[in-house]
């Protein structure tokens, strides 16, 4: 665990209320995200999480203030924002036109000036980016011709050439196999290791709990804020996915089982057998 | 920003000289100026007696007039109309990241016919009208009826936030527009035959003047929309990845919707309704490479000009003495060209 230091926060918000099509979506919530920090936001479906990601990312209108860098989001002009805070998302592509390598030279965007042509450290940041996700093979092929998980890293490549100080990822392990989950990690922590705010929405829960932060959500609201190590952080974490977690530790990492419904009430009766592992959480009697 | 993972020994130095290179679309750039240049010829040497290429090097007062003042205008129109039409086309897939898109998308269509319908109707068809002040009367009301129905769908979708109001703005226009047309042209029937050549689009009448017109907001299009091609590179990633890359959505799309309309509304006033050139071109130049859009448009301009010149060539030749009218030939040529592939993918994966 990296011990958290009096850093200004990179990214900051206080969300009033945040509205889509009459229907609210977010409640009032504060969030910090310091910067050399893993944040994984998680929660069960439609608690809100990619919404909360885009409203901190500034692609949604919303009640509330947001600040980038210790700056009101409003004062950033559009390029400079755009260097300082990079964005992945999900399932957005549709190019089948342009190439892996153009496509991750994008990233390059609010670094070059108006139609000027790539620099070296543009194309150096391109080439560190495609190896770090292990794309640079296919950085020729159109990007619709390319598998789910190949598209996901060349995606991932994008976001990390435009070497931001923030980092937002909606859903980033979407495609990705086992081993590329590993690198994934491991790029994560590089990143956040080099000063990096990194955030990201996490549907895997046994990748989320190796975070340095979880922000639990549930029904458009932050339940818990803090370590996975935390045992209130954990409990949350159990309470926001109706009890139907076990939550297990295997060689000081945590792990997020599944319970079925009957193993809830094996559960509740506390009669698991590795019971010293699985928390024991306030059950409510049945 | 260090990534985790150990960079690959030696990939450094050679990551320079494989950087993807970009002679495709250079070479392709070539080739459809040459096909351009050869058909602007065939386009002059062709005539209601078939071929004549004798006439190419005549000095006869009459034929040298035609070559000059007929032919060569009449080609370089088709060329040049063309080429705003397949920008058009390029440029509508861009924004709307589709490629059914096509320029007539925001109701262009249906308000240049209007246009021209309404004029027809107040100018008469008298033979006195059918003179070169209505036709010159006729593509200023074309032009501002295409311009005005995308000004309308603008309005009709309360700005450029979202593209899908757009979209649906600009078939509601085009529905309305176009019943409206035909709603006049029932009541004054007079109309009907002057309105077909509108309707199916004619090279015929393009001379000098239309091609003073046409060239110069065809380099104004194109410049103004290679200049926005970075950010429809970033628009291909989708609307929240461009917008986290600074690009102003709102601005860019106003932009590109001014060069749709502009496009649009000069090849529509000079040539009529062209139907498959704007949706067909950018689909030849996908079909041969990829490439970013700034390649992407100026190929689908080259493409859109040669098309609509191989079909006023063909227009011309297949039944002369008479003429086709060149847009039944751009719809036969380019509906045939999309079926093609659709008639062959269901083969191939019964197959698999």
């Amino acid at each position: 665990m990296k011990s958290i230091t009096p850093h200004s926060p990179a990214l900051q918000t206080q969300v009033q209320s945040l509205q889509l099509q009459g229907q609210t979506i977010l409640h009032e919530l504060g969030l910090a995200l310091q910067p050399g920090q893993w944040t994984a936001i998680v929660g069960p479906n439609g608690a809100g999480k990619s919404t909360l990601l885009r409203a901190i990312a500034g692609l949604l209108p919303m009640q509330g203030q947001l600040q980038l860098l210790g700056r009101d989001w409003a004062d950033w002009p559009a390029r400079d924002r755009a260097r300082a805070l990079a964005w992945l998302g999900q399932n957005e592509s549709s190019s089948d036109v342009l190439t892996a390598y153009e496509v991750v030279m994008l990233g390059r965007l609010p670094h070059q000036a108006w139609l000027a042509p790539p620099s070296s450290a543009d194309h150096a940041a391109v080439l560190q980016a495609m190896q770090q996700t292990q794309s640079w093979d296919w950085r020729e092929r159109p990007l619709g011709r390319l598998s789910g998980g190949e598209r996901q890293r060349v995606l991932l490549a994008r976001a990390l050439a435009v070497q931001a100080q923030v980092l937002l990822m909606d859903e980033p392990l979407a495609h990705l196999d086992p081993p590329h989950q590993a690198d994934w990690l491991e790029l994560v922590r590089g990143l956040a290791a080099s000063g990096v705010a990194v955030v990201s929405v996490l549907h895997e829960l046994n990748m989320a709990l190796q975070a340095d932060s979880l922000v639990v959500m549930q029904a458009g609201r932050i339940r818990c804020q803090g370590s996975p190590e935390r045992a209130d952080t954990r409990a949350a974490l159990q309470q926001v996915f109706d009890e139907r977690l076990h939550l297990v530790e295997v060689q000081g990492q945590w792990l997020a089982l599944p319970a079925a419904p009957s193993a809830r009430r094996a559960t509740t009766a506390a009669s698991v057998s590795p019971a010293s592992n699985v928390l024991p959480l306030k059950r409510s009697a049945e | 920003m260090d990534g985790a993972l150990p960079a690959q020994p030696g990939a450094g130095s050679e990551a320079m000289m494989l950087i993807p290179s970009h002679h495709k679309p250079l070479v392709l750039l070539l080739a459809l100026a040459l096909l351009s240049s050869l058909l602007v010829l065939l386009g002059v040497a062709v005539g209601s007696t078939g071929f004549s290429w004798s006439w190419l090097n005549s000095s006869e007062p009459v034929q040298e007039q035609i070559l000059w003042q007929i032919r060569l205008p009449r080609s370089v129109g088709a060329w040049v109309a063309g080429g705003l039409l397949g920008l058009a086309g390029a440029v509508a897939q861009g924004l709307f990241r589709n490629a059914l898109a096509d320029p007539y998308l925001l109701g262009a269509s249906s308000g240049a016919g209007l246009g021209v319908a309404l004029l027809l109707v107040l100018a008469g068809t008298s033979p006195a009208a059918a003179s070169l002040w209505l036709r010159m009367g006729l593509t200023g009301a074309a032009f501002l009826g295409a311009v005005g129905a995308v000004l309308l769908t603008l309005i009709l979708a309360r700005g450029v936030e979202q593209t899908m109001r757009l979209l649906l703005a600009g078939v509601i226009v085009g529905v309305v527009l176009g019943s409206a047309t035909t709603l006049m042209i029932l009541m004054a029937p007079d109309i009907m035959r002057p309105m077909q050549a509108f309707v199916m689009g004619s090279t015929g009448f393009l001379g000098w003047n239309s091609v003073l017109i046409m060239a110069p907001l065809l380099a104004v299009c194109l410049l103004t929309a290679l200049g926005s091609s970075r950010a429809l590179d970033a628009m291909t990633l989708g609307e929240s990845t461009a917008a986290s890359l600074g690009v102003r959505l709102p601005t860019i799309r106003l932009i590109l919707i001014a060069v749709l309309a502009l496009a649009t509304g000069a090849a529509v006033a000079q040539a009529g309704l062209i139907a498959f050139v704007g949706l067909v071109a950018p689909h030849l130049v996908r079909s041969r490479l990829h490439c970013t859009h700034s390649w992407l448009l100026l190929l689908s301009a080259l493409t859109g000009g040669a098309l609509l010149l191989a079909a006023d060539i063909l227009a011309r030749w297949l039944v002369a003495p008479q003429e086709l009218p060149v847009g039944v030939v751009t719809t036969v040529l380019g509906g045939a060209y999309l079926l093609w592939p659709m008639h062959r993918k269901p083969l191939l994966e019964n197959r698999a």
